[in-house]
Order: C-alpha cells, then structure tokens, then sequence
C-alpha cells in the first residue's frame, strides 16, 4: 500500500478509529478482527482443554500450500486468482488433509504426536513456500499477479476491504455459534471421551466438529493476522484466562472476550500504522494481557503462587520452632527460656537459610509466643498452649501414618492442617486411643476444637 | 484348566444354542477375543453375569480386566465375540448401562465443578443443543448427596481428594439412572471412608434389583464386598458364587506364581504383627 507517513499518529487519529469514526472500511476491518478475537478464544478454549494446541499450529502452516494451488486453480480456469472465497476455501481443504495427514501418521506408524505433528507442518509450509516462489514468476501464471498472497503469512488488515472483513465475521459467527449449541457435548467429549462414548454421543462427529472450528477460525483469521500467528491467538487468550479462573462458562467468556480486544487493538494499530502487521500486534496485545495475567492472577499466577510458598514455609518453620520451644520446656521442667546460642543450633540443624530465623521468630513475637528474655527467647503462656496442639497434632499425623498411610488422602498438607480438620471425629478418637497405648501422651493434651 | 470350573465354557455355534439365561443376564459376552496389535489380550472369553448381583472380575496385572469391560461396551475394537445386554446389542440399551471408567483416566485440572462432572450423567436425559436445567441439577445435587459430596458439589475437581473424585465419579453413574453398573477399579487408592462408601451403595443398588459388574484389585475383600465373581487371566478361569469360584486352586490358576508370593508377603507380615490394613 501507500508508504507509512514517519510522524506518528496524532491522539485525535488514535481516538477517530478507536471509537468507529475512521471511514466505513476501518470500522469494517475493526468489527470483523474483534469477531475473529471472539471466535478463536472460543474454539481455543476447547482446542487448549484437548491439547490440541500444535495440531492447531500444523493447521495454520497447512493453510500455504492451499492459498498458492486455489489461485494457480482459479487462474487456470479463467478466473481471477484474488477472488478470496476461493482461496480461503483452498485453505481450508489444505489443512484438513494436513489434520488427516496427523491422524493417520499416528495411527499407522510408531511415531508419537508431536513427531507426527512436526512433519506434517514442515512438509506443508515447505510446500506451499516453493509454490509461492514458483508463482512469483509473471510466466506460471499467465499474467495474472500473485500479489497479496504473501500477505497471509503475515497478515495484513490494511489491505482488507470490508467485504474480506464482513468473510471473516461471518466466519467467526459460525465457530461460535456450532460452539454455543454443542457447549454441553463439547465439554464432555474433551473431558472424559470414553463417557462420552459411552452415553452414545458420536464421539468421532463431535471431535473432528471441533478441529472443523478451529480450521475455520483459522482461515478466517489468514488474511487478519496470518497463518503463521494464527496459533496465537487461539492458544493465548485462553491460557490467560485460564489462569483467572476454574469455571469453563467464565474461562470461554473471558477467553472470547480477550480476543475480541486483541483482535480490535491489532486492527486499530494496523489502521493507524498501515505498514505495522497486524497479526503480530493482534498478539502481542494478547501476550501482554497473558504476561500480566501469569504474574498477576490470585490463584494460579506466580506472585500468589512464590507468595503461598513462603508463606507455608514460614508457618512450618515457626511451628518447628515453637514445638521444640515447648517440648525444650517441659523436658527441663518450667525452664523456658531458649538462648540465642541454642536457637542459632537449631536453625543450623533445621537447614534454615540464614534470613528465614529472626522473621519466623519475630512472626512468633508477634503472635505473643515467644517473649524476648536477657539471654535469648522465653515462650509465653499462650505459646505452650499452641506448641502443645502442634505437638499433639504431629502425634497424631505420625500415628496416623503408620497405622493408616494406606489410605492417606492426597492432599494433606500435614503440618498446618490440624488433624480434627481432615479426618472424621471417630478416627481422631481411635488414633488418640493408639497413640496413649503407644507412648505416654505428651504433656497436656488440650480438648475440643481450635480456636 | 477346566476341572474346576464351575462356569463350563462352550462356543455357541448358533444363537439357539445360547444360554437360557441370556435375556435376563444383564451382561452376556460370548466367544469374545481382544487384540491390541497382534499379541491377544483376551482369549475367546464366555461369560452371562447374573441378575441383580455383585461381581468381581479378579485377575493379575495384564489380565485384561479393564479390556474385557471396555471391549464390552465398545470402547475397544473386539477381534470377534458376541456381547449382548439382557439379551440386546449395547446400543438399545445404553441408558440402561453406567459406566465408571478409572479415575486416572480423565485430567483432573479440568475447569469444571463436581456438580458440573455429576449433571454429565444426564446428558442422555437432556438431550442434544439444551443447557442442563434446574431439574437435572437437582437430580445430580441427590446423587452428590448419597456419596456424602453435597458440599462440595461447586469445587474444582482438583481440590477433591482421589476418594472424593471416585465418588463423584460414581454419583455420575448413579445420575444416570442406570440397571447395570460397570465399574473399573473403584477401589483404587481411594480411603476408608470412601470405601465403605462405595460397598455400601453397591448393595443398595443391589437390594433395588439393579447389578455391578466392578474391576477390583484387593483379594482380600472379595468374598466380603461381592457375590459373584469373575477369574480371569487372558481367559476365564472361574465365574460363578464367590464362595464356589475362589478356591486356593482356582487363585493358583488365576495368580500363577505370583500370587504365591503375595500370599507369603502378606503371612509373613502378619506374624511381624504389622497391621496391615
């Protein structure tokens, strides 16, 4: 197209084409690339869910040799090469023999996924890239100009015209409309497909519906933001989203919705920047969104995650120390103070980095269990009470492994939950029971539940 | 191998020549034969489960347990064989039939809640292209309660412990409203609680006139949990009443040397007067 301007955008243009006021061919582009956004979100979540994510990739660099042959096809028969049906039905038919391609590769050989995957994709995109230099040539075509193919490895939304735009909406209607019907079936075949099969749902139907979608997304989005990003943004907006939440309703909305604003930011980039591919821009919003999401999400992100870390750790440490702290007392009879020197042992005998002791034991200050005395430390009133219910509970959790670690849930987290929390009230009896057989009962045992 | 089988083993050569029970049988396989590849998995195996029963199917590790059910409803291509569900081929009768595949065979990080895993027990009931209503979210949230998960019914599936993600499993199955019950190990790792749970719905199923047919593991609670049982080893070795099928001889043939080990490793433990179980 025309050669960039090198002043950048002013606010005002900025503004014009983000609010829809930019001509009736941007708005068009804008529409169509949030659609789009939507529509590969949607599928993506499933497409993600099913860990479909390279054969959606080998889709998208199937498309190539695809484009190439429809216009060498279209040219030969007399028509004009550009027409965009034609060459994103091409597209389309490209990468479903490339999927089946996949499939059988699986099936009929040794190879594993992703070896299967990885030739399939090299030997397409190979393809279509020698097809591609082979029409360069004015002479293999009969005159007729190649020129815009190049433009799906990239994408390219500056060169769209609205009818290409109202193609790629309509497009993206479709995958997420066959999405919002089979919602319920969808999620079942990509959860547990033997149920599925089971129940008498056509398993084979409802799976290759749902690579179907993530093809037809994938040719909707060539032109927008190419065949080589094309994975992007069917990958990215759900793992972001994914990372924001457990429920699949709000996981397919947020996910469609991520897309939808990446697929308008890139458009409007593209817009205001015409040499600026917009592919890349439409993925780069969604990675920028997906980066933030990684660090930032409250329970899966990696702050909260190193947070939850530490945290736990801390609560181990202090709770080590504060048992020692107590049993330290009752072995010398009311002699409750633990000298700095001792302290100092113990954390060497912990393993304890050098930086975690003066905060575990200053958490134990502030909690009022331990008490700072001439030498060193001295364990308040309070602070027996707990250590006693720690010491009590590890007991319990060791009888409890000896007697019963045949039938240990999973996912006790043996030092901070108390026993009471995770096993019925008949067996915490039983172990006490074992456990006063076993061994004397350390010290006074407090009753009832925890504070 | 067939002195004493109580199950005698007969190829019907035509369809008159089938058992009489067949049609009140919830589970007749015939003549069937697994190959994964070219190495058989299961052997030209008869069987016609009874009626309103519990059955176990015993066997070792490769026995082809979990093959024989799943070539049984279809999820595994059978090289030839008959199977047939109170006399019907399975698909006629799929509402009729619940099936509990093992629990580490599904990802458990999946983006959904108990109650959401239940209500897909449903799915025939509801239909295709329709949301699940509020009448099958309370049939699922009954099926939660009788396994003791109603309040957990909106968590994660990860946040469930292996005992409480076997019972949603099986509340899945019980959504189904189904006669036949086929379960693959749900024993497996699971807790006491969860245990005593699982026998316990297994014979009110039972005592409603509905049967299981439960892959398990654990010898030593066979003859407890079950009344019929299945041995097998690539082919059937016994079926019929527990306490018929699972003799000594029967387990030899069954267990090969294996399970003479098991058994030494199991005395040898109890006179350490280590508690076990």
């Amino acid at each position: 197209m025309s050669p960039a301007s090198p002043q950048p955008p002013t606010w005002n243009e900025i503004l014009r084409v983000l609010t829809f006021q930019g001509g009736y061919n941007t708005n068009a582009v804008l529409a169509g690339a949030a659609m789009l956004g939507l529509a590969a979100g949607v599928v993506g979540v499933f497409a993600l869910l099913r860990r479909r994510s390279l054969v959606a990739d080998a889709i998208g660099h199937a498309t190539l040799p695809g484009i190439v042959l429809a216009f060498l096809t279209a040219v030969a028969m007399g028509m004009s090469g550009r027409s965009l049906p034609v060459l994103l039905l091409g597209a389309a038919l490209a990468s479903a023999l490339s999927v089946a391609c996949i499939f059988a590769i699986i099936r009929y050989t040794r190879l594993r996924e992703d070896a299967a995957i990885g030739i399939v994709l090299g030997v397409f995109f190979g393809v279509g890239v020698v097809l591609l230099s082979y029409v360069q040539h004015p002479g293999n075509t009969g005159g007729a100009s190649p020129a815009g193919l190049h433009h799906f490895i990239y994408g390219q939304t500056a060169a769209m015209r609205a009818g290409d735009a109202f193609v790629m909406a309509a497009l993206a209607l479709i995958a997420v409309g066959v999405t919002a019907a089979l919602f319920k079936e969808f999620v079942l075949v990509t959860f547990n497909s033997e149920h599925a099969r089971v129940l008498g749902l056509p398993f084979t139907l409802l799976d290759g519906t749902m690579l179907a979608l993530v093809v037809l997304v994938t040719v909707a989005g060539l032109q927008a933001v190419g065949l080589i990003l094309v994975i992007a943004l069917l990958i990215i907006p759900p793992v972001a989203a994914r990372l924001w939440t457990d429920r699949l309703p709000v996981l397919v909305v947020c996910a469609g919705g991520l897309g939808a604003c990446s697929g308008y930011a890139g458009a409007a980039a593209s817009a205001l920047l015409p040499r600026t591919p917009a592919g890349s821009v439409i993925v780069l919003s969604a990675g920028s969104v997906f980066f933030v999401s990684l660090l930032a999400a409250p329970r899966h992100g990696v702050v909260a995650t190193v947070l939850r870390r530490i945290t736990l750790r801390l609560r181990i440490a202090g709770e080590h120390l504060l048992e020692a702290a107590y049993e330290h007392s009752v072995s010398r009879r009311g002699v409750s103070t633990l000298s700095s020197r001792s302290l100092r042992a113990m954390e060497r005998l912990w393993g304890w980095p050098v930086w975690m002791g003066p905060i575990v034991v200053h958490g134990l200050r502030r909690k009022g269990h331990l008490r700072r005395t001439g030498d060193g430390y001295e364990i308040t009133g309070p602070g027996v009470v707990r250590g006693a219910r720690i010491a009590r509970n590890h007991r319990l959790w060791e009888q409890y492994l000896r007697t019963h670690a045949d039938a240990a849930p999973g996912h006790v987290d043996w030092s901070a939950d108390m026993v009471e929390h995770v096993l019925s009230p008949a067996l915490v009896a039983e172990l006490e029971a074992e456990l006063l057989a076993a061994e004397r009962q350390p010290g006074r045992s407090p009753e009832g539940s925890p504070a | 191998m067939t002195t004493s089988v109580v199950h005698t083993s007969r190829r019907p050569s035509s369809l008159a020549e089938r058992p009489e029970h067949s049609a009140d049988s919830p589970l007749s396989i015939h003549a069937m034969t697994v190959a994964y590849q070219r190495k058989p998995v299961l052997w030209d195996v008869d069987y016609d489960a009874p009626p309103r029963a519990l059955v176990a199917i015993v066997g070792p590790n490769g026995a082809g347990k979990s093959t024989l059910i799943k070539a049984a409803l279809g999820l595994v291509p059978r090289a030839t064989g008959l199977v047939e569900f109170w006399g019907v081929p399975f698909k006629h009768v799929r509402e009729r039939v619940a099936y509990v595949p093992q629990r580490e065979s599904v990802d458990w990080t999946f983006p959904v809640s108990a109650l959401d895993v239940v209500c897909m027990g449903r799915y025939r009931r509801i239909g295709w292209f329709r949301p699940v209503g509020q009448a099958h979210k309370r049939a699922a949230m009954a099926c939660l309660d009788r396994v003791g998960l109603a309040d957990l019914a909106h968590r994660q599936i990860s946040q469930l412990s292996g005992g409480q993600q076997q019972r949603v499993f099986l509340a899945r199955a019980l959504a189904q409203e189904a006669d036949l019950y086929i379960m693959d190990e749900p024993f497996a790792g699971v807790d006491a609680a969860t245990e005593r749970t699982i026998v316990q719905l297994l014979k009110d199923l039972r005592d409603a006139g509905k049967s299981a047919i439960v892959v398990h593991h654990d010898l030593q609670t066979v003859t407890q949990y079950f009344d019929h049982a299945l041995l097998l080893n690539m082919r059937v070795v016994a079926a019929g009443p527990v306490e018929q099928v699972f003799t000594p001889d029967n387990l030899q043939k069954t267990y090969g040397g294996r399970l003479t080990l098991l058994s030494e490793a199991a005395e040898a433990v109890a006179r350490a007067g280590i508690n076990v179980r």
